[in-house]
């Protein structure tokens, strides 16, 4: 899918510059894009470091433990078909508090983890979704975002002058997307449930 | 008040976290390292995405074939009130993390990252994600092939996603 769409902007940028005689516009355009590529990645790489290095610090005083222990309570009400003590509850819960610090490289191998606890519990035939793994990805894809960390670096690399400053209009806008997928997914649970009835 | 809390959240938190995290036992410059190691990784990760995607939309905008969709799309976008700039990253976003990235670099760096669009697109990374990847990457570890619902709940979350950020943009920055 990607692919088509970079082959698209390709070819119809070519295409159309055909068209418009901006063909060494074209030209210049590519060989400065592929320059810029590299300074931003520049000046991005050491925000990077820095703010992965911090995170991992915050990750190993237990920062995500306590983010999971505030969360267990909303978790066991989203996964009904979850026994409380079931090992997929701590998998999940690590994932998620992952997610919201923004530590990809943390949450998906909890994420893959919890996902296998998960297939254990799946009730009818393993190739097809249960519900709670249902769920599970739709808190993944929705996940609220309290620091975005690598977008204030992109920023701040950018030259934004208040690199920081987007960090609450994001946590609102997340945290309402988060509600819609969590009450979507909850309101197409009922509905199965009342048509195997 | 306000801008004293954003002036003092950094500097707060380059302190804070390591000393609380040497107060639990962390060995902290350790770990800092350890991590460091990792974001340098993900930005050497990005590189190709972003030459990719930086050269492909570059050609895009010079060719004037982004004024001809902008003015094409007008009538859909106008009454949501969503810049058609902003086309790429709701289509990329959903499949590629690090060509999302990539989008939003972008556009940083053609607008600036205190103009509208640059808020805007850094609020849209930051309250959607990619559904698809994460779909492909979690269902195919576990051998489930029959997905369900789950595609369509997390693409209509990116939706609201999007929608969303556009309206905290205008409601915290016009």
């Amino acid at each position: 899918m990607l692919n088509l769409i970079w082959l698209l902007l390709m070819v119809i940028g070519v295409g159309v510059a055909a068209f418009t005689g901006r063909a060494g516009a074209v030209t210049d355009a590519a060989f400065t894009a592929s320059k810029l590529a590299i300074e931003t990645i520049i000046g991005l790489a050491g925000l990077m470091a820095l703010w992965m290095g911090l995170m991992k610090v915050a990750e190993e005083s237990g920062l995500m433990e306590g983010l999971a222990w505030l969360l267990r309570p909303l978790v066991h009400w989203l996964f009904p078909s979850v026994p409380p003590d079931h090992p997929a509850v701590g998998a999940i819960l690590m994932n998620i508090s992952a997610n919201m610090l923004g530590l990809g490289s943390a949450a998906t191998p909890m994420g893959l983890k919890a996902m296998q606890e998960l297939q254990t519990l799946n009730p009818d035939d393993p190739e097809t979704a249960s519900e709670a793994m249902c769920t599970f990805l739709t808190l993944n894809t929705s996940s609220v975002t309290l620091i975005p960390g690598t977008i204030i670096a992109l920023r701040a690399a950018s030259g934004s002058k208040y690199p920081a400053e987007i960090v609450a209009a994001t946590l609102l806008a997340s945290s309402i997307a988060a509600v819609f997928g969590v009450g979507a997914d909850w309101t197409v649970r009922q509905f199965n449930r009342r048509r195997r009835r | 008040m306000v801008d004293t809390l954003s002036l003092w959240a950094i500097p707060a938190m380059l302190a804070l976290i390591p000393l609380w995290a040497f107060i639990r036992k962390v060995k902290v410059y350790d770990r800092f390292i350890v991590g460091a190691e990792e974001g340098l990784q993900v930005a050497v990760k990005i590189i190709p995405f972003l030459v990719g995607m930086m050269v492909a939309l570059a050609i895009f905008r010079a060719s004037g074939a982004m004024e001809l969709l902008a003015r094409a799309i007008d009538p859909l976008t106008r009454p949501l009130g969503f810049p058609a700039e902003i086309l790429p990253l709701m289509i990329v976003r959903p499949m590629s993390g690090a060509g999302a990235l990539a989008v939003t670099a972008d556009l940083l760096k053609t607008h600036h990252p205190d103009s509208y669009i640059g808020r805007l697109a850094s609020i849209m990374q930051g309250s959607t994600d990619t559904t698809f990847y994460v779909l492909t990457v979690y269902f195919g570890s576990v051998g489930v092939k029959k997905t369900r619902y789950a595609a369509a709940v997390g693409l209509f979350a990116d939706l609201i996603g999007f929608l969303t950020a556009l309206y905290a943009c205008n409601w915290f920055f016009r």
